[in-house]
């Protein structure tokens, strides 16, 4: 009986302490720079798209909200010629990101995808790209790998040596 | 006679016409309290403070399809909630709220109050048979066997009260406490009899036939739209009704002690006591987890059956001496 007394005290007590509410649309909460919200196609340092189209983010997708398709340019440099993401089925997992070998899809900490037209929530790549970088400013994918793209050749990279000539006879 | 006929009836429709809004705002004053009490904020969205929450929820609720489910036994289904709500209703006819103002001056008015909150456990237990679904049974027996358990130590809880004041009359129960309330000597009466009021009116901790967290929502789980809105009502006139009743029986009425009476009028007095009470209802509801239902019966009938019995002994002793 003296418990249940006891536990009464204690909530009446709470009469004069604050409420933790945030008043949601009025206040917005705090969300950490990681949190999971809606995905963004970053570009690199020089303005050109990340994303190779890969397809390892539609694979690593549980619900396959993801669609793309690859395209080569002429300079070699390879980029989706669709992508598509349907946020109505998107769970923010944020699986895609970890897949993505170019830092070029991202999550943000933007919640607010409610629609009215359940259309709307299909995004395609026009409204995915971002002007910026995102979280990885400096990377640039096609400085760090080997591959050969526009004005810069193989062996060219950031961290690359120089290509061996496999037919030469020297050590 | 015809004035005098007249001048009930206006009453009747005047009280009518305040209580089913006062019942509304008790579930927002409800959802408030508990918000702050948990450190939330509660509705505050809906007019100033949230205040018209209510009006919200019911136009909701009217607009919601009645259903009655094709399995039920539709004639009682549809009777159970009028009887609950009619029943609360009644009671209200025999509180004497000031001086001048209460419906009845019932010589029977205590006895009527008993009667009237033991017929409601009709509309629980019909609505529970009447829905034929498991969860609306099991609800349905645990309103019976807790509301015939807990409602014979009411009857005698309040005794006590009879043998002081010598009447029935509510309204002489108040003006027999001139001297001093019956808190004072009914202090174990008063305990045994707010006991049993949570238990009557289904309030946590005592809601086990409406457990939410093991029956859904208990009797009335199949019920929706205006026969659920009738339930909700009956709930929290019950609420406000077991509160009226303990300021009526142990805390003078509209009577204050001297200084303070002559500072607001008795109405305003008579209904500070009651929000008194149903904010300790409310405050009840956030603190207190539910009981066993085996446990509330034995909690009944070894603890309180006995406390009121000796209570009452104790009473009718003092009173034979002449102490009281």
């Amino acid at each position: 009986m003296l418990s249940q007394l006891r536990t009464m005290w204690l909530v009446l007590k709470h009469t004069f302490t604050k409420a933790d509410t945030v008043e949601y649309p009025e206040q917005k909460p705090y969300l950490a720079p990681r949190y999971r919200g809606r995905i963004i196609l970053t570009r690199d340092p020089t303005g050109e798209e990340r994303c190779v189209a890969c397809n390892l983010c539609a694979v690593a997708c549980p619900v396959d909200c993801i669609a793309l398709q690859q395209t080569i340019d002429d300079d070699g440099r390879k980029r989706a010629e669709f992508f598509r993401i349907n946020f109505s089925r998107c769970i923010l997992c944020g699986f895609c990101e970890e897949a993505c070998p170019t830092f070029a899809i991202q999550l943000t900490p933007d919640v607010e995808l409610a629609e009215y037209e359940r259309q709307n929530l299909v995004y395609e790549k026009e409204h995915l790209l971002i002007n910026g970088p995102g979280k990885y400013p400096d990377y640039n994918f096609y400085q760090q790998s080997g591959i050969a793209v526009g004005d810069k050749a193989k062996g060219q990279g950031v961290q690359e040596a120089a290509p061996i000539d496999i037919k030469g006879l020297m050590p | 006679m015809m004035p005098d006929m007249l001048w009930k009836l206006f009453e009747i429709t005047v009280m009518l016409a305040l209580l089913i809004p006062i019942a509304a705002t008790l579930v927002w004053v409800e959802r408030r309290m508990i918000g702050i009490w948990q450190d939330r904020k509660g509705p505050n969205r809906v007019g100033p403070f949230g205040m018209l929450q209510s009006l919200a929820d019911l136009l909701k609720i009217l607009g919601k399809e009645d259903w009655i489910p094709p399995f039920s036994e539709k004639a009682v289904f549809t009777l159970a909630p009028v009887i609950g709500a009619v029943c609360v209703l009644m009671s209200f006819a025999v509180i004497p709220f000031t001086p001048d103002i209460g419906v009845s001056d019932l010589n029977i008015g205590l006895l009527f109050f008993l009667a009237m909150t033991s017929l409601a456990v009709y509309s629980v237990v019909l609505a529970g048979w009447a829905s034929n679904s498991k969860y609306a049974m099991l609800g349905g027996m645990r309103a019976a066997a807790q509301t015939v358990s807990y409602e014979v130590f009411m009857g005698l809880s309040v005794m006590g009260v009879v043998l002081l004041s010598g009447s029935f009359n509510l309204r002489e129960i108040v003006l027999a406490q001139t001297d001093g309330w019956f808190i004072q000597s009914q202090f174990i009466g008063f305990l045994v009899f707010l006991i049993a009021g949570i238990a009557e009116s289904h309030r946590l901790p005592f809601d086990l036939p409406e457990a939410e967290t093991e029956l859904t929502a208990g009797f009335h789980t199949e019920y929706s739209g205006l026969k659920f809105a009738l339930f909700f009502l009956g709930e929290y006139l019950g609420v406000t009704l077991i509160s009226a009743m303990s300021v009526v029986l142990f805390f003078g009425g509209w009577m204050m002690p001297s200084p303070l009476d002559t500072w607001l009028p008795p109405l305003v007095w008579f209904i500070a006591k009651i929000l008194f009470f149903i904010f300790f209802f409310i405050l009840l509801r956030t603190s207190l987890p539910r009981p066993r239902f085996d446990q509330l019966l034995i909690f009944g009938w070894t603890i309180m059956l006995p406390l009121a019995l000796v209570n009452l002994l104790a009473t009718a002793v003092l009173k034979l001496t002449g102490v009281l």
